[in-house]
C-alpha cells in the first residue's frame, strides 16, 4: 500500500512536470512546422517577386507588400478606435464607476471578447457596410475602414481588461496623496493614476494591436479583399486585403507543396514573428515595470 | 487657456467625467445592441425543424443540425485534450515550479501561444496534424489544433485560481501527514475548482466560436450525414455561418440570422455559466 502510493505519486509528479513544459514544446513545434512548410518559398520565389506590388498567385505574382500594407492600415485604423475607447472604458470602470456598475460592465466587456469573430463579420456584411456606404458615399461598403471599425471592437476587450488591471494595481495611497494636496479626481486620474500605470497601459495597447493584426474572419468578410498597395490615407476607404485574410481565403484551394502553398506559409511565418515580437516586448515592459516598483518600495 | 482651465478645475472635472462616461457608454452599447439585434432578427427563424434537420436545396432551406452537432463534437474534443493538459500545467506552475529561467521561459511561451493569430494555428494544424501525422481533415485534427489554441487561457486562469488558495491550507495538510500530491488533489484543487472551471469554460467558449483554425483542419462545406468517427470532417456552426453569408448566392437572410443566433446562444450560454460560477464562488469564499 505504502509503496504503491509512492509510485503513483512519482508518476503523477512526473506527468505534471512534463505538462508544465508543454507550452514551450508547442511554441517550438509551431515555429518548426511553419518553417518547414514556409521556408521553401524563399528559394522558389525570387526576392524581387516577393517584394513586388502585385499579388496574383495564378500567374505567379507573389508580391506580399500589398498584403502587409493592407494588414497595417486596417490595424492602424483599429488601434485609433480601440486605444482611446479601451483606455477610456478602463478608466471609467476602475476610477469612476460605482461598484454595482463595475459588476455589470466587466462581464459585458468580457462578453464582447467572447463574441465569435464570424458573427461580427456577418453583421459587418449585412449591417455595417451598407450603412457606411450610404453614410460616406462610397462605391462599396467593404473597405479597410469597415474592417478597422469592427476590429476596433474586437481589440477593445483586450485593451480594457489589461489596462483596467494596471489601473487597479496603482496603490490607493497615491490617489489619496493627490486628493489631499487638493487635486480634483480628474486631475488625479490624469497626473497620478494613469502615469503610475503607464507600463501596464502600454502593454494593453500592444496586446490590443497584436489581437487586431492577427484577426482573420472579420477582416476577410468585410474588407473587400483587393490586394492593392495601401499607402495613402484615403486607401482607408477602399478595399484592401490583409495577410490573415489571404491565408484563410486561399489555403483551401491550393495544392499541397505548391509554390503558392509555401508562400502562404511564409506569410504565416511573418504573422508569427510579428506576434512573437509584440508579446515579447509587451511582457518585458511588464517585467521592467515590476522591477522598478520593487526598487521604489524597497 | 491653461490658466482658465486651472481656475475652472471643477468644471474641467465635470466635463472630463462626463466625457469618459460617454466613452464607456459608446463602447458598451454596441455590445448590448449586437446581442439584442441578433436575438431579435434570428428569433423568427428558430423552429424545432431548423434545429433538428439537415440543410437541403444547396443549404438554402432546411436546418442546421449537422453544424450544431459538429460544434458540440469539436468543443468536446478540444476539452478532452486541453483541460487535463492545461490544469496539469497550471498545477506545475503554481505548486512545483520555482522562479528559474526555465519557468520564465514557460511563462513567455504561454504568453506567446495566447498571441499567435488563429489562422496561424490553422496553418500549424494543417502542417502537423493533417499532413505530417496524416489525420486528414478531421474532427481529431481540428480538436487538437483548437486545444493548443485554448491551452494558454486554461493554464493562466487555472494558475491564478490555484495561487489564490492560501498557503496555510497546504502547510496544514502536509503537517497532518498528507503527501504533496494528496494535498494538491484533496485540498488545493478542491478549493480552486470554481476558478478553474470558469477558465476552462471561457477557453472552450473561444474554441467553439473560432473559424480560422478549423478552416483547413476539419471543417466541411456540406456533409449529407453526421460524422461517424474522429477521422471524419465535420460541419461547424461558425464555419457554416461564414459559408452561408459569403459563399452561397441568394441565401435566405432568415437562415443566416437564425444560424448566427444559434451560435451566439451557444457561446453566450457558456459565458453566462462561467460568470455565474465565478461570482457565486466569490460570494461564498471565506478566505
Amino acid at each position: 500500500m505504502e509503496k504503491s502510493l509512492n509510485w503513483r505519486e512519482f508518476i503523477i509528479t512526473r506527468a505534471i512536470k512534463a505538462s508544465g513544459y508543454s507550452a514551450i514544446v508547442f511554441v517550438l513545434l509551431i515555429f518548426f512546422f511553419l518553417m518547414r512548410e514556409g521556408l521553401p518559398a524563399l528559394s522558389e520565389v525570387d526576392a524581387s517577386s516577393l517584394l513586388s506590388l502585385r499579388w496574383y498567385p495564378i500567374e505567379n505574382y507573389f508580391g506580399i507588400l500589398p498584403l502587409i500594407t493592407g494588414s497595417l492600415i486596417v490595424t492602424l485604423g483599429a488601434a485609433l478606435i480601440a486605444v482611446p475607447f479601451g483606455i477610456g472604458t478602463a478608466v471609467y470602470i476602475s476610477e469612476i464607476a460605482p461598484r454595482w456598475m463595475r459588476e455589470i460592465l466587466k462581464p459585458l466587456v468580457e462578453l464582447l471578447g467572447g463574441l465569435p469573430s464570424v458573427v461580427l463579420g456577418f453583421l459587418g456584411i449585412l449591417v455595417v457596410s451598407p450603412n457606411l456606404r450610404i453614410l460616406l458615399d462610397l462605391p462599396t461598403g467593404l473597405t479597410a475602414f469597415t474592417g478597422s471599425l469592427l476590429l476596433g471592437g474586437i481589440a477593445v476587450p483586450t485593451v480594457v481588461s489589461v489596462a483596467e488591471d494596471a489601473l487597479d494595481a496603482v496603490p490607493r495611497s497615491y490617489r489619496e496623496g493627490a486628493w489631499a494636496l487638493g487635486a480634483t479626481p480628474w486631475q488625479t486620474i490624469w497626473r497620478v493614476t494613469l502615469p503610475a500605470a503607464k507600463s501596464g497601459v502600454l502593454t494593453a495597447i500592444m496586446l490590443g494591436v497584436g489581437r487586431a493584426i492577427g484577426e482573420t474572419m472579420t477582416v476577410m468578410m468585410v474588407t473587400g479583399n483587393a490586394p492593392v498597395l495601401a499607402l495613402k490615407l484615403n486607401s482607408l476607404f477602399s478595399p484592401v486585403r490583409t495577410m490573415t485574410a489571404t491565408i484563410a481565403a486561399e489555403m483551401g484551394e491550393v495544392a499541397n507543396g505548391s509554390v503558392h502553398y509555401h508562400t502562404l506559409f511564409l506569410i504565416g511565418i511573418i504573422l508569427f514573428l510579428i506576434s512573437l515580437t509584440v508579446n515579447v516586448i509587451a511582457s518585458s515592459v511588464v517585467f521592467r515595470a515590476k522591477k522598478r516598483a520593487e526598487r521604489i518600495l524597497s | 487657456m491653461m490658466k482658465l482651465l486651472a481656475r475652472n478645475r471643477h468644471a474641467v472635472q465635470r466635463i472630463g467625467y462626463s466625457f469618459i462616461t460617454l466613452m464607456a457608454v459608446v463602447t458598451v452599447l454596441p455590445i448590448v445592441g449586437t446581442v439584442l439585434f441578433i436575438l431579435f432578427k434570428g428569433g423568427s427563424a428558430i423552429s424545432w425543424e431548423f434545429l433538428t434537420s439537415f440543410p437541403h436545396d444547396g443549404m438554402r432551406a432546411g436546418g442546421i443540425l449537422p453544424a450544431i452537432i459538429g460544434t458540440l463534437y469539436l468543443t468536446i474534443g478540444t476539452a478532452i485534450f486541453s483541460v487535463p493538459l492545461g490544469i496539469a500545467a497550471a498545477i506545475y506552475l503554481s505548486e512545483y515550479a520555482k522562479d528559474t529561467p526555465l519557468t520564465r521561459t514557460i511563462r513567455l511561451a504561454i504568453i506567446n501561444l495566447a498571441g499567435i493569430p488563429s489562422v496561424v494555428y490553422g496553418l500549424f494544424g494543417l502542417g502537423l496534424f493533417v499532413l505530417f501525422l496524416q489525420f486528414g481533415t478531421s474532427i481529431l485534427a481540428a480538436s487538437l489544433t483548437l486545444s493548443i489554441m485554448t491551452l494558454p487561457v486554461i493554464i493562466s486562469t487555472a494558475e491564478e485560481a490555484l495561487r489564490s488558495v492560501p498557503q496555510q491550507f497546504r502547510t496544514v495538510s502536509i503537517s497532518l501527514g498528507a503527501t504533496r500530491w494528496q494535498t494538491i488533489q484533496r485540498i488545493v484543487l478542491k478549493e480552486a475548482l470554481p476558478g478553474i472551471l470558469t477558465g476552462v469554460i471561457l477557453g472552450l467558449e473561444r474554441a467553439a466560436g473560432e473559424t480560422a483554425p478549423i478552416l483547413f483542419t476539419g471543417a466541411a462545406f456540406f456533409l449529407p450525414r453526421l460524422p461517424q468517427s474522429p477521422f471524419d470532417a465535420t460541419m461547424a456552426l461558425p464555419y457554416h455561418l461564414f459559408v452561408i453569408s459569403t459563399q452561397v448566392p441568394e441565401m435566405p437572410i432568415q437562415i443566416q440570422y437564425g444560424t448566427a443566433l444559434v451560435l451566439l446562444v451557444f457561446v453566450l450560454t457558456m459565458n453566462i455559466i462561467a460568470t455565474v460560477i465565478r461570482s457565486r464562488a466569490r460570494a461564498k469564499r471565506q478566505w
